[in-house]
């Protein structure tokens, strides 16, 4: 059985299917059979954070995922993000706050941040922080990229129709 | 940075786990678990581990028993498939809420979403939180493999330096914790957030009232596994009143009882230093 | 402004000398880059696959000296999946050679082969090629490869490579590569002699790497119809790779294209040729296939290229008055195994050399510099390059000094810090103007402002907190025109950058430029540039960067030389291209050329009677494809070259940071409560994307002063092969920043501005260490090594006999 697997799962709402030895990473066959190179691979050993996607709605590093482990996943990557071509909140957030420069990191750290901000909506900047402490930014600093999230988590919050 | 080639088996369940685990061996193989594979992974893409088989206990997460956790009658059990963060978030009794909250040291987010409670334990990582949490709260690891099921106490669960007492072909099926601890906290220091811990100190009080009547207090990145020091307990079960005058004898008392290692990264010296700080910042936590 | 504005973010100051200013310069305008980089689809060279592609990698020396007795290739040539492999003997390929014009005596020139033959000269060197059909089969192929070493004595310190009983090069003894001794001006010893105050500090920074986030690739591929190599690589630097690859392969120039793609951040390490490019390219020539090859982390951390490690002996002589009198440098950097094309192994001391009196009026200075070669990766010229660590061996001068003259830091630096300008130091280098001594008293006066001072010696009182801040001044050299390189002898002098401007039919403009963006915001700033110059929309400027067949010939990006030589470049190609507009639109008016002029709105105006115009688009069409109407001495098409160059001595940035850190008493750690930096680049083309260089470079700065340490055993045993121990801070370890700007417009860039790009990784390291020796000021101990290890910290502040 080191022969290739035929994998089925669901990547930005499409159904795929690939045929993949046990050892390819998530991370690969995202970039390289499904050519979503969006994702990025920084560190293949979990610390970067540059191929973090959602994997059933939870952010998780691509890089420490085998792609047979994914079967009938739902996987989402920062090519899902933006609506024929119109910038997400998110991605426009960042932007305007300088959050990118080379941005290699960039869409590790925008799948992270919409993993925080779907399960704590309400948090604060150091909360914030903390969560983004989990992937690595050569360029910035992180100050914009926390200023970018913990704004885009502002005007989530101030938009919410009150129940 | 890519993993040696291996042969890859679903498990659909405990059963068929065990089964895959006894055939793969018996063929040859050096088959090995896979669960939420975050400490196995890394060491598989740098090489550093290499088996020739895994078998996965993903479809397995389908069992609702699993995935629960549960509390009844002073004990918590959590399936083998538990993720750090499923605890995180978990409403969980007073009794053991420092297991909530002692997961913000376990990495960061995306490893706690995926790691799981049984996979930390089976690793053995000396300063593994969850290797701490099972001494200080009497955590019973139940394993099933050819001949049935067994029940490791943690305290019999660490060999060190990743030995752990769970067989190559057994599967870990639940983790109970059986010593409530209202008053317990773990803290641990790291150069950076989320790193492994140089040293990390968990401590469970016994409060009747003010005073102290006994406890636990539980150490990692001072031996090759993670250690109970009776002597600190000791201090914690002479009937003191809580305070900063007790908190300095437990650590001193977990000073003296270790005897870390100089290592590659730091010094024993400081890892003995940074006991006693942590013992008592782990302490007035507790007490809080 | 004032600076009490300061804590709530950044402000911009007013300017104080009438600045170039336009409408886009000086506007935080949309970035160009960021609609691609934010969805994903900007195109990084790990982005690209061809048909048929191979990936490669590489069989590396797991010993850090040795002889290579045997490579034995067979068992990997058997590997599934592998296609070929090949060894030095097997591509014959000619050496990476770095040269200075200098005499044997100060020089030793080495040979860095593509792939290691007989020698070893550190853990992770190359020593074969593995081409297999996909990367998984590629380490298999490594794996399989035997290797059989005669190991020898391991140089990994400074004290065993001096001693020289041990050689990484045979032909340099001693291991040193370089020895200069670039000044020793009159009066020095009388200076000491007549010193009230002399100060002896031995200043330490340790190995580190620069770290891109993407690591190096290179993607290769034959293109038969173009008879041409084609490179694609993330490189800042195009055009030497293509020269080099040229060279080692012994084929013309021509046949070799390079272009960059998207680029995941440099810092440095990717401004050398690397000889894994030139590999990767060589195995193309045979195979006829394109091959990928991906540095992974490990390599990346342990065979990439390093930088930092350098220990600097200074001796200052001061007066009662706390006037430096003169300065003594002894200054030694451990290169690595080899000399990096095409700055060699003599980049950091000549750097270190040439500007260590920083910012003060220093009368008499003497200077000897070294570069010693080790059984360590090799380094590259890391963002920086040397002025972290003589910033911090003069900045740790100055609080000593201030210490042993019971004066404030901040006031000795007052009283020796440049004020008048031009001025022209003892090391004989004239200094642009600036605002070293403005930026030290906003700097302070900030700090002062929020009680900092105040609560520190609160604390002092109280003794329940170890409150330190610290202070760094200094300025950084930016525009290095060719003149001031020249200075350092290298063979390959870099200084002078080209620009091409075409204007289409529609009017809108592609502007060339030699330069390599990898983060700097290169395609949005240059754009406002070109935009201002033209008076047309920024929106109507596309930058082309990173292709050789685009550009005759460019230096890339370093130094922080894009927007002071680049930028001009671009701005002079501009102004050409304005001016053939000019001289179409007069033609076409039936004026004379000096009655029309840009109209800053997309076309060309006739001055005396305005209501004549012609915009961009009517004189393009006329350009281009009516050519017979143009004016008889006017050729078809509106295209513009121009090349720039600094004169001189070139032109200085400066800033002053300031810092505030508390050590805790528990563990060590130091936490970083308050940072202020106060800077001037000249004019801000782009106020965030200098906010953003200012901040980046601080961390790395922060990085290199607490945290990240390339660490070796006795055998030259790399032990931070991971993120694990390499420890790369996170934003939990990187405080926010405020930063205010003065404005001291440079006089000879075309814009006025003077390049940030370095500056903050600069001043970072000096103003935590002083910091933290404030915190630790009633202790006793004084550090002057960096990364700052919490266990020194609370040795310290334990006074702990014997060390923790």
């Amino acid at each position: 059985m080191n022969d290739p697997h035929l994998l089925s799962l669901t990547v930005n709402g499409a159904e795929e299917e690939v045929v993949v030895e046990p050892r390819r990473t998530l991370a690969d066959v995202l970039r390289h059979d499904l050519r979503l190179t969006g994702t990025h691979v920084g560190c293949e050993h979990g610390v970067c954070g540059a191929c973090t996607v959602l994997l059933d709605g939870a952010p998780v590093r691509a890089c420490l995922v085998f792609a047979v482990q994914a079967e009938g996943a739902d996987v989402r990557t920062v090519e899902s993000l933006d609506a024929e071509g119109r910038l997400s909140d998110l991605q426009q957030a960042f932007s305007d706050h300088h959050g990118l420069q080379c941005g290699f990191c960039t869409p590790g750290f925008l799948m992270l941040a919409e993993g925080v901000l779907a399960e704590s909506p309400d948090a604060d900047r150091e909360e914030i922080r903390e969560a983004l402490s989990a992937n690595l930014c050569r360029c910035t600093g992180y100050q914009t990229i926390v200023d970018a999230v913990h704004a885009t988590a502002c005007a989530r919050r101030s938009q919410e129709v009150p129940s | 940075m890519k993993p040696a080639a291996f042969t890859y088996h679903r498990a659909h369940d405990v059963a068929d786990a065990v089964a895959l685990l006894t055939d793969l061996a018996a063929a040859g193989e050096d088959p090995k678990v896979i669960a939420g594979g975050q400490s196995l992974m890394p060491m598989m893409n740098f090489r550093l581990a290499r088996p020739s088989a895994l078998v996965d206990l993903g479809p397995l997460r389908r069992m609702p028993s699993m995935t629960a956790i549960t509390e009844q009658d002073g004990t918590l059990t959590l399936g083998a498939l538990v993720t750090h963060h499923a605890v995180e978030t978990a409403d969980l009794s007073p009794a053991w809420a420092v297991l909530s909250s002692a997961m913000r040291w376990v990495g960061h987010l995306p490893i706690r979403s995926r790691g799981t409670v049984a996979g930390s334990l089976v690793h053995g990582d000396a300063t593994a939180e969850w290797c701490l949490l099972a001494l200080l709260l009497d955590a019973v690891v139940v394993a099933e493999g050819p001949s049935g099921r067994r029940e490791i106490p943690a305290g019999e669960l660490f060999h060190g330096f990743y030995a752990t007492a769970v067989d190559p072909d057994e599967v870990v099926v639940e983790v109970r914790f059986t010593r409530p601890a209202p008053h317990a906290a773990l803290c641990e220091f790291a150069r950076r957030h989320g790193d492994f811990a140089i040293v990390d100190a968990a401590v469970a009080l016994d409060l009747d009232g003010g005073a102290v009547t006994g406890g636990r207090v539980v150490l990692g990145g001072v031996a090759p596994a993670p250690v109970r020091v009776p002597e600190a307990e000791a201090v914690l079960a002479g009937g003191d009143q809580a305070g900063d005058a007790l908190w300095a004898a437990v650590a001193d008392a977990a000073d003296a009882a270790v005897d870390p290692p100089d290592d590659a990264t730091t010094t024993a010296a400081y890892r003995r230093r940074l006991t006693r700080t942590l013992v008592t910042d782990a302490c007035r936590e507790a007490a809080r | 402004m004032t600076a009490t504005d300061l804590p709530t973010g950044t402000t911009a100051s007013e300017p104080r000398f009438e600045s170039r200013r336009g409408r886009w310069v000086g506007a935080s305008i949309p970035r160009h880059e960021d609609p691609r980089l934010l969805t994903g689809r900007g195109r990084f060279v790990d982005d690209i696959a061809l048909p048929g592609m191979l990936h490669a990698g590489f069989v590396r020396a797991t010993v850090a000296h040795a002889h290579v007795t045997g490579i034995d290739l067979t068992a990997t040539r058997a590997v599934e999946g592998v296609v070929a492999a090949y060894d030095a003997r097997d591509l014959a390929l000619g050496d990476i050679v770095a040269l200075l014009d200098r005499p044997a005596e100060e020089f030793t020139p080495t040979a860095m082969p593509i792939l290691a033959k007989d020698r070893i000269r550190f853990v992770g060197e190359p020593l074969a090629i593995v081409v297999a059909r996909d990367p998984y089969a590629v380490e298999d192929g490594i794996e399989a490869a035997v290797v059989s070493y005669d190991v020898l004595d391991a140089v990994v310190d400074e004290q065993t490579a001096l001693r020289g009983s041990a050689l990484v090069h045979d032909e340099a003894p001693g291991n040193v590569l370089l020895d200069v001794s670039m000044f020793d001006t009159p009066g020095v010893d009388e200076a000491f002699e007549d010193a009230d105050v002399a100060i002896e500090v031995t200043t330490h920074s340790g190995r580190q790497n620069a770290l891109p986030l993407e690591t190096r690739g290179v993607v290769a591929s034959w293109d038969a119809r173009d008879d041409q190599l084609l490179v694609q690589t993330c490189t800042q630097v195009p055009h030497q790779v293509r020269t080099l690859v040229a060279r080692c392969l012994d084929v013309p120039e021509r046949t070799v294209r390079v272009t960059v793609p998207d680029m995941g951040g440099g810092f440095g390490q990717k401004c050398v040729v690397g000889r894994e490019e030139v590999a990767v390219a060589a195995v193309v020539q045979r195979l006829h296939r394109p091959v990928k090859w991906i540095e992974d982390r490990r390599e990346a951390l342990t065979a990439g290229f390093l930088a930092r490690e350098q220990t600097y002996r200074t001796r200052a002589a001061f007066d009662a008055d706390g006037h430096i009198t003169a300065l003594d440098v002894d200054v030694v950097c451990d290169m690595g195994a080899y000399s990096c094309y095409p700055f060699t192994a003599g980049i950091e001391p000549l750097m270190a050399s040439a500007e260590m009196p920083s910012v003060y009026k220093v009368p008499a200075y003497r200077v000897r510099g070294r570069a010693l070669t080790s059984n360590k990766a090799p380094t590259a010229p890391y963002r920086g390059v040397s002025r972290p660590q003589y910033v911090m061996a003069i900045e740790r001068v100055m609080e000593r000094a201030a210490r042993e003259l019971g004066l404030d830091p901040v006031e000795v630096r007052r009283r020796n810090v440049i004020t008048e300008f031009p001025y022209t130091g003892v090391n004989a280098v004239t200094y642009d103007p600036g605002t070293y001594r403005e930026s030290l008293d906003l700097a302070e006066a900030t700090i002062r402002e929020e009680g900092w001072f105040a609560e520190r010696d609160r604390a002092d009182r109280e003794g329940d907190r170890h409150l330190g801040i610290g202070f760094c001044c200094f300025s950084e050299r930016t525009g290095y025109g060719s003149e001031a390189f020249a200075k350092r002898k290298m063979t390959v002098v870099p200084g002078f950058d080209l620009s091409e401007i075409r204007m289409d039919t529609t009017g809108a403009v592609v502007v060339t430029s030699g330069t390599m963006n990898h983060g700097q915001s290169h395609e949005t700033t240059f754009a406002q540039i070109v935009a201002d110059r033209l008076g047309i929309d920024v929106d109507r400027v596309k930058l082309r960067q990173g292709d050789t067949e685009r550009i005759a010939y460019g230096w890339g990006t370093f130094a922080s030389r894009s927007v002071t030589i680049g930028g001009s470049a671009v701005a002079l190609a501009s102004e050409r291209l304005g001016e053939l507009l000019c001289r179409i639109a007069a033609h076409l008016l039936e004026t004379r050329p000096e009655n029309v002029a840009l109209d800053g709105d997309g076309g060309v105006v006739q001055l005396d009677d305005p209501s004549r115009r012609l915009t961009y688009e009517e004189i393009a069409d006329v350009a281009y494809l009516r050519s017979h109407l143009l004016p008889k001495d006017v050729e078809p098409t509106l295209t513009a070259t121009a090349s720039f160059d600094v004169p001189g001595d070139g032109t200085f940035s400066n800033a002053t940071h300031a810092v505030v850190v508390e050590a805790d008493a528990g563990t060590g750690a130091i936490r970083i409560l308050r940072y202020v930096c106060v800077e001037d680049c000249g004019v801000v083309i782009h106020p965030q994307v200098v906010d953003g260089q200012c901040r980046g470079g601080i961390a790395q700065g922060i990085a290199g002063a607490l945290f990240e340490e390339v660490t070796y055993d006795a055998h030259g045993e790399p032990s931070a092969a991971s993120f694990i121990d390499y420890l790369v801070p996170t934003a939990t370890e990187i405080p926010d920043v405020s930063i205010s700007h003065l404005e001291t417009p440079c006089a000879f860039t075309e814009n006025g501005a003077k390049g940030a790009g370095e500056g903050g990784t600069i001043g970072a390291p000096a103003a935590v260490l002083n910091a933290v020796n404030d915190a630790l000021r009633h202790t006793g101990v004084e550090l002057d090594t960096t990364p700052i290890h919490p266990r020194t910290v609370l040795e310290a502040l334990e006074n702990t006999e014997g060390g923790l």
